[in-house]
């Protein structure tokens, strides 16, 4: 299995965010972290990237315990939520320069092309638009080759072109069998996407299924209904 | 780490203070070397400004710094790098930068002017010894604090106080300590008071190495008894590297348990 978490916790001042999240995910599937806002998706994404230290519990990625240990961010390629990069460089330096950091093969060139970054390359960070900053943060992500892809609102800014490219870019990594976590707050991206749902709601996991179950569970003909509905039926994961 | 470093060197050697921070001591070192005509006084007259603005600059980059490349130091935090390896190499970037300001702005005019040939070699090499030290050391302050507080402006506001505190406050408590306890024995209270800050610690060291201790009358001549010998030079030293140490150990613990 790609990712195991048990009994995670964690808080912040008074705040609890996860409360106790047991998961397992395995390999070469599309999951889809949903729930409302502050329902500790980005904690729990944070946690297994080693930005946010649990206070109790354990994670292991590709079977091996994360605590103590970076190396291990090696086999994970990470797409964080608001792209805020370092305003004074070019967007060339910065591919570079995590090129570099990362010291392992890229494939730079052909997401360029794809996401027509070319103009850019030598434009600063500070001077691109959302949507053009995202295509660069789309570009650092996929550029390695990892088995494990984690995708915080990938969406965000992205024309209609740009998202299609990022669906089969997607599609194409899960056909490598590589596992790919999502959150979103588009519905029609990860009823397209997801193969499985997982629905935090204040620091536990409540949902954990495919599409066709929570459909059912919660007897609901359309999706984002479905995901509305989902805290007033009593269905447990 | 050396990734890192090299990254926010090069970084910071573009930057437009940089140069600033390097134009002003090139200024300086010209301005006074050609004025004094004495590279004595001179020497004197910079460690006056030298004293209090170094520990300021590096206060004020060292937490501007922080605080801008936060986004960066996320970016880099999801990457396989050993946290500790992010934060150091951040940390020698910028005091790195601005100790090769301060070395070359003041250097070049006293090449340039005949220091090699003369005898305030030694005098000029403590000042730039001391003045890297500041800088390692409030730069290295200076991160602890913006890695504590979240919130900027706090951040920048207790760096600065602490600059005030150290440059500023601390004398005028020292010296009304004096003044109240005057009718006790104050050799080794002056001594360790002194000490125990690394702006004063390194205003007396200079001092008493430009062989003016004489002006400060009885108090220096107690200064000179300890920090004038051999043994008081290097428990001086010491002393400057035990507050470089101590912030860059603060931080790599502060680092090892920060939520991003």
């Amino acid at each position: 299995m790609t990712i195991h978490i048990e009994n995670l916790h964690k808080k912040f001042g008074k705040n609890q965010v996860l409360k106790g999240v047991d998961l397992t995910i395995t390999e070469g599937h599309i999951y889809a972290i949903l729930g409302p806002n502050g329902s500790g998706k980005t904690t729990l994404i944070k946690s297994i990237l080693g930005m946010v230290i649990p206070d109790k519990g354990q994670i292991s990625i590709l079977d091996r315990p994360i605590k103590k240990d970076w190396k291990y961010r090696k086999h994970i390629n990470y797409l964080p939520q608001i792209a805020n990069f370092p305003p004074n460089i070019k967007v060339r330096e910065l591919i570079h320069m995590i090129t570099d950091l990362r010291n392992s093969p890229s494939a730079k060139k052909e997401l360029i092309e794809r996401f027509g970054l070319e103009p850019f390359l030598n434009k600063k960070l500070s001077t691109l638009s959302g949507g053009t900053k995202q295509k660069v943060n789309i570009v650092l992500t996929f550029m390695f080759n990892s088995p494990l892809i984690i995708l915080d609102e990938p969406t965000t800014g992205l024309d209609p072109r740009a998202l299609i490219y990022l669906k089969e870019l997607i599609q194409k990594e899960k056909a490598q069998g590589k596992t790919i976590l999502i959150t979103s707050h588009i519905m029609q991206f990860v009823q397209e996407m997801a193969d499985e749902i997982l629905y935090l709601l204040e620091g536990e996991i409540y949902f954990k299924g495919s599409i066709a179950k929570l459909l059912e569970d919660t007897q609901q003909k359309n999706f984002e209904h479905a995901i509305a509905a989902i805290t007033t039926t009593k269905s447990h994961a | 780490m050396l990734k890192i470093l090299k990254y926010s060197f090069y970084d910071l050697i573009r930057s437009r203070w940089s140069y600033v921070y390097f134009l002003f001591y090139l200024a300086l070192g010209f301005v006074l070397l050609f004025l004094n005509n004495d590279v004595s006084k001179a020497v004197i007259t910079l460690m006056n400004v030298i004293i209090v603005l170094i520990p300021l600059i590096g206060t004020i980059f060292g937490v501007m710094y922080y605080y801008n490349s936060r986004e960066f130091t996320e970016l880099l935090l999801a990457q396989p790098i050993n946290r500790r390896a992010i934060f150091m190499g951040q940390y020698f970037g910028v005091a790195g930068s601005l100790t090769l300001s301060l070395v070359l702005g003041l250097g070049i005019p006293f090449v340039l002017y005949g220091l090699l040939r003369s005898n305030a070699i030694f005098d000029f090499t403590l000042l730039l010894v001391t003045g890297a030290f500041l800088t390692f050391i409030f730069v290295g302050l200076s991160f602890v604090i913006a890695i504590s507080n979240e919130n900027k402006i706090k951040g920048f506001g207790y760096a600065v106080l602490l600059w005030l505190f150290l440059a500023v406050v601390y004398d005028g408590l020292f010296l009304m300590s004096l003044i109240v306890f005057e009718e006790y024995p104050l050799d080794t209270f002056s001594l360790v008071a002194t000490a125990l800050n690394p702006i004063d610690l390194s205003r007396i060291l200079i001092l008493l190495k430009l062989d003016i201790s004489a002006l400060l009358g009885y108090t220096g001549a107690i200064f000179k008894k300890f920090f004038g010998t051999d043994l008081g030079f290097l428990v001086s030293m010491a002393i400057l590297l035990l507050w470089t140490i101590l912030p860059i150990l603060g931080l790599s613990l502060k680092a090892k348990r920060k939520d991003f």
